[in-house]
């Protein structure tokens, strides 16, 4: 068992806890570099898709999972920020500067749905953000002079300073550079006044208000910078995917994003990254899986939905803190190792709490 | 007349959404639950009809009875199994808790060999049949529609207002401590308020059926009926159904007059505004959070 004696405040805010944080995190970062020259094309692919899946984690997880909020309207967000940067790549914009078009694009239009959000809270704000799911959704399918409609719409290759990123490594490397900034920014965000103000709000609107932090303010802020974030992985998707149509921006798609960090374990950065993983890995174990069940089951169309439905009413009834959260368990037994109790993270009794005073 | 006719075939599309949000309206007036499987349920109960007229022969009423009862016990047992266990947990886990339940509903009727994957047509006696009313001719299974709606909110009207268990969930749902301390089974309750909204889903179901056909994906209605609840104020059960005919009568006369793909974000369209205008709906209460 590690004790962390902290002595001042820089040091409870750094982000590497201790050293062998600093080494884990290190020794991650040097494997990830290496990998193309290990591992095969295909796992690379998928890892850039991992990748893609991590940013909008990082999102909507700053959204859901830290400020409270929660939107039934990301897989929009996405849309908004592939099809700005497909549009844009055409027209022969520079990368960095038709990105950044795509992340302004998709925070005004977030910011947009927090308009309706600062006087809505709960159940009424998902509506409203679901709403805003399908609208996006059936614009991208009308506009046709832009969008191409429902015949898609192809995106060339990154063009950076000159060079065109075609290869698979090339484009590893450039969602990982994204994929490392943006969550840096997370944390850093995270341990600012800014994200102390979203947990608050999540923890409590009143209490919040009653310490000075201006609900409406952060809540923009927090849908912004969510939006932003989900914008930027829209564009790395659509140079990944590099062909693109509306029923990839449907609102089943923002419930599978709102079951990623779920899964992955909500309110935890690391939770983003085990969600995605899982996001990501879960139909294609499922597809192995396939020759090994009889053919009644396996060729079954349904089997999909049917596991994804039954993990999350399993994580929602027995670990809610998700993927993350069973790590935390198996960490701390085996640093306490032997002397865990059982009890240990004994859930507390929780009783039904009332919204809705009067 | 024209007018007319798109105006009817609209007032019985909102009386399925009505039926829908007063689903989700019953279970979070009483459990503070939003239950994004209530589509689900309507499917389920429409498919348990299929089977009961395809394979049992049986008559319509009885294909109608014997769908809500099963959906009632399966509403039921979904509150006892999964609803129950996590009760106190954030708002965010019982949605996804519910999520969970849709797509498993979802994947396993697909997963029925030869049933799930297809669309089925439900036979009704009144299949094909007009009413003509003074030069109006709609369609049978509209005035269905409407006439089995109608009935229905009497009966719940009936229930809530004149009964014991009916005055005891109104009871439970604006207090349920109060409501314990007075001797009302609040759990059990719950329970009744599940198996209720299942019931109304699967008659839900059974109406829509003819119209749109029996299909795994008819569940997806239900995200159309959200905005039917928020519009009525998401607490009120008459609010449900005319949001849900609000609902339905702008979506169908968007269908008529304006362009093409106005129709499908109209409902969406109609509760932002609403939303901006009125964020409690139309009787919803203006709720301040004590701390």
């Amino acid at each position: 068992m590690r004790f962390i004696f902290k002595t001042d405040y820089l040091q409870d805010i750094q982000l590497a806890k201790h050293r062998g944080q600093q080494f884990w995190y290190g020794l991650l970062f040097v494997a990830l570099i290496l990998l193309p020259w290990i591992v095969s094309n295909y796992l690379i692919d998928q890892l850039v898709l991992i990748f893609i899946y991590s940013i909008v984690g990082l999102g909507l997880m700053l959204l859901s999972g830290y400020t409270g909020l929660i939107s039934l309207g990301h897989a929009a967000f996405l849309g908004v920020g592939a099809y700005t940067e497909a549009v844009l790549a055409a027209k022969g914009w520079p990368f960095p500067l038709s990105i950044s078009m795509a992340i302004l694009l998709s925070a005004i239009t977030g910011v947009i749905v927090g308009l309706p959000a600062l006087r809505v809270k709960g159940i009424y704000l998902a509506i409203a953000t679901l709403a805003l799911g399908v609208i996006v959704e059936e614009v991208l399918t009308r506009w046709e002079s832009v969008t191409g409609g429902n015949s898609g719409l192809p995106v060339k290759a990154v063009q950076l300073f000159g060079i065109k990123i075609a290869s698979l490594q090339g484009f590893y490397y450039l969602s990982l550079v994204f994929v490392v900034v943006s969550t840096w920014v997370v944390l850093n965000l995270l341990r600012s006044p800014t994200g102390r103000a979203f947990v608050a709000i999540r923890d409590s609107e009143v209490s919040a208000q009653s310490m000075g932090i201006h609900l409406a303010k952060y809540k923009t802020i927090s849908f912004a910078l969510s939006a932003g974030l989900t914008g930027l992985a829209g564009a790395l998707y659509a140079h990944k995917i590099r062909f693109l149509s509306p029923e990839q921006f449907t609102v089943l798609q923002s419930i599978e994003m709102l079951m990623m960090i779920f899964i992955g374990g909500i309110g935890s950065i690391h939770g983003v990254f085990f969600g995605a993983f899982f996001l990501i890995v879960l139909p294609q174990a499922i597809s192995v899986a396939k020759d090994y069940l009889p053919a009644a089951i396996g060729g079954a169309a349904g089997l999909q939905a049917t596991i994804f439905g039954l993990i999350i009413v399993g994580f929602v009834m027995f670990e809610p803190l998700g993927i993350y959260g069973r790590w935390v368990k198996i960490r701390t037994y085996l640093q306490m190792f032997p002397f865990y109790r059982k009890g240990a993270f004994k859930r507390q009794k929780t009783f039904q709490k009332s919204e809705r005073n009067r | 007349m024209q007018f007319l006719q798109v105006l009817i075939s609209g007032i019985s599309q909102g009386c399925i959404y009505g039926l829908i949000a007063l689903g989700f309206v019953l279970i979070y007036k009483a459990t503070e639950a939003v239950n994004f499987a209530q589509g689900e349920l309507m499917m389920l109960g429409a498919f348990v009809g299929l089977t009961v007229s395809a394979y049992f022969a049986m008559p319509y009423w009885a294909v109608l009875l014997i769908s809500v009862a099963v959906l009632a016990v399966f509403g039921f047992l979904t509150e006892r199994l999964i609803l129950r266990p996590i009760l106190g947990q954030p708002a965010f886990a019982i949605v996804m808790v519910t999520i969970g339940v849709g797509y498993t509903a979802r994947g396993l009727i697909t997963m029925i060999p030869g049933i799930g994957t297809d669309t089925h047509v439900l036979e009704v006696p009144f299949k094909d049949k007009m009413l003509s009313v003074g030069g109006l001719t709609i369609g049978m299974e509209h005035v269905v529609i409407i006439a089995t709606s109608i009935v229905l909110c009497a009966l719940l009207f009936g229930l809530f207002r004149y009964t014991r268990i009916g005055i005891a969930m109104q009871a439970a749902s604006q207090n349920q401590l109060a409501a314990h301390y007075m001797g009302i089974p609040v759990k059990r309750l719950n329970g009744l308020i599940w198996a209720t909204s299942a019931a109304v889903a699967a008659v839900a179901g059974i109406l829509l059926a003819p119209i749109t056909f029996v299909h795994v994906n008819m569940g997806f209605i239900g995200l159309k009926a959200f905005p039917a609840a928020v519009i009525g104020g998401f607490e009120s059960l008459p609010g449900a159904i005319i949001g849900g005919l609000i609902i339905g009568i702008v979506e169908s006369l968007a269908g008529f007059y304006l362009p093409e793909g106005f129709k499908d974000i109209a409902a969406y369209v109609v509760v932002l505004a609403m939303l901006m205008v009125k964020p409690n709906g139309l009787f919803g209460e203006k709720i301040r959070k004590r701390v």
